[in-house]
């Protein structure tokens, strides 16, 4: 072997091999990072727009994501919408989802837990006590679709439980998912509106116009699911995402968007 | 079977398609005239703006619409001193929406038949001592009739599809803003495809027959597009 290596020859033979082999291995390691398309219910869009940043730098995969409501992501994943994840506002959807045998077993869980604000544009419009919605002194109040968002249906639940879904009827405005809802309100079309807190909250608190939290009771917990779906079974990048949404890394973004995580003991459940 | 609510959508646009169609034969007949005689140097602008909605996203043609007629656009300022209030979330809204949205394919079809008409049949009624506006009624009119046929089905068959601009302006509010598109998307989007269906498989057999009657017996009209 001696004297083959003192020839200029395979001298250059061996430092190809040595390239190639280092190409390949880039190869591979290329092939490992990977694309994660994300359906994401319009209300996560703001977390979720920071969790796949972090996620990207920290893995080195890419995370594609569709915005939209929970109902209309639904019925694309159902017609063969090439997404990975799933990322509804509800547990109904994602449960849809493994009825309808899309989902890898097993894989759902709640990742955030969202609370529905009242909120106006403008100063002085909505009080800390949601009483503006008994005085119904305004010509429109926005809310979501509650056929397909889950804060739509949310906001349903509030004004019927506080007895004023009747006289507001005619007020209400529809926005195709909450994240259209939020526009309205915020364009000052609608003087108020159910927007998702994660969407008006800004380092912690709620700084612009004026707002009411909706107490928790008057509402069904919107208890937010996540789920692998069957095309994303043997994407490394998509469970590496769904891992990465529980971390603690994770669950700090989305708490400081408003959001509640879920804990393994339902009792232990916050209200931001 | 449509709900009661799909039959509320379906009356809706009937109403909101001839309405629009109505008001726009009304402004888009002067214009057209106007843009066929006119030697006015800037008026390819006219015409250009005019033929905008064609190719402008109604999504861009919405958001607009949505600014500007709302609490703090001139638009909206406008309506709401006049007291009227601000226009998004209205049936007038979209009526106005909708005659932006299909202006051009009024206005077109009429301009083309002016133009096909030429001054001549004008300034032989000129010569027989016609005035201006009875000229435009018993020699224009008469023999522009299949451009107006043509404006009247484009018109209503456009507004009719309207989905953008309502979904951007409407709020989708049963009985004011919930025309027939938003109904299906409503339908598809909570998974009930049966109901999405029947109105779907109604838009469809009545934009055939639309065509079917514009090419079928206006072939002048046809001929002239």
């Amino acid at each position: 072997m001696e004297f083959l290596s003192e020839n200029p020859a395979t001298r250059l033979l061996k430092s190809c091999a040595r390239t190639g082999l280092a190409l390949l291995l880039l190869g591979s390691a290329a092939a490992q990072a990977e694309d994660v398309h994300v359906a994401v219910a319009a209300n996560f869009t703001k977390p979720m727009e920071t969790i796949a940043a972090d996620f990207e730098k920290a893995s080195g995969n890419k995370v594609i994501a569709s915005f939209g409501s929970s109902g209309k992501l639904l019925e694309q994943i159902k017609n063969g919408a090439p997404f990975e994840v799933f990322l509804s506002a509800d547990q109904k959807r994602p449960e849809a989802v493994e009825a309808a045998a899309l989902a890898v077993a097993d894989s759902r869980f709640t990742y955030a837990i969202g609370s529905l604000v009242l909120w106006s544009a403008q100063q002085g419009v909505v009080d800390d006590q949601g009483e503006v919605l008994k005085r119904g002194d305004f010509r429109h109040i926005a809310i979501a679709n509650p056929d397909t968002a889950p804060y739509g249906k949310a906001a349903i639940e509030t004004m019927s439980g506080l007895g004023v879904l009747e006289t507001l009827q005619p007020k209400i405005v529809q926005g195709d998912s909450i994240a259209q809802t939020h526009a309205f309100v915020s364009s000052g079309n609608a003087e108020l509106g159910f927007v998702a807190l994660s969407q008006v909250i800004k380092d912690g608190e709620i700084s612009e116009g004026s707002s009411w939290m909706v107490p928790m009771e008057l509402y069904e917990p919107i208890r937010q699911d996540a789920i692998l779906l069957k095309t994303g079974e043997n994407n490394s990048a998509a469970r590496a995402l769904l891992e990465y949404l529980q971390s603690d890394a994770a669950h700090r973004v989305i708490e400081s968007f408003g959001y509640a995580v879920s804990t393994p003991e339902p009792a232990a459940e916050t209200t931001p | 079977m449509p709900t009661d609510a799909d039959l509320v959508a379906v009356l809706l646009t009937l109403k909101l398609a001839g309405l629009t169609t109505l008001i726009l034969l009304l402004l888009g007949t002067p214009l057209a005239w106007w843009l066929t005689h006119s030697h006015w140097r800037g008026k390819s602008v006219i015409n250009a703006l005019v033929a905008l909605p064609l190719v402008l996203p109604p999504a861009v043609l919405g958001f607009y619409l949505l600014v500007l007629m709302g609490p703090h656009g001139p638009v909206g300022q406008f309506t709401r001193a006049i007291g009227l209030g601000t226009l998004p979330f209205t049936f007038s809204g979209l009526v106005v929406a909708s005659v932006l949205y299909s202006l051009p394919f009024v206005v077109q079809p009429l301009q083309n038949a002016f133009e096909a008409i030429g001054t001549r049949p004008l300034e032989v009624a000129a010569t027989l001592r016609a005035r201006r506006l009875d000229t435009f009624f018993s020699v224009v009119l008469p023999l522009a009739r299949p451009g107006f046929l043509t404006a009247t089905i484009l018109g209503f068959a456009h507004t009719l599809g309207e989905f953008g601009v309502v979904l951007m302006v409407g709020g989708n509010i049963p009985g004011r803003t919930q025309v027939i598109s938003m109904q299906i998307l409503n339908h598809v989007e909570a998974g009930e495809y049966l109901r999405a269906h029947w109105l779907a498989a109604g838009m469809l057999v009545f934009s055939f027959v639309v065509l079917l009657v514009l090419y079928g017996f206006a072939p002048h009209a046809r001929s002239r597009r």
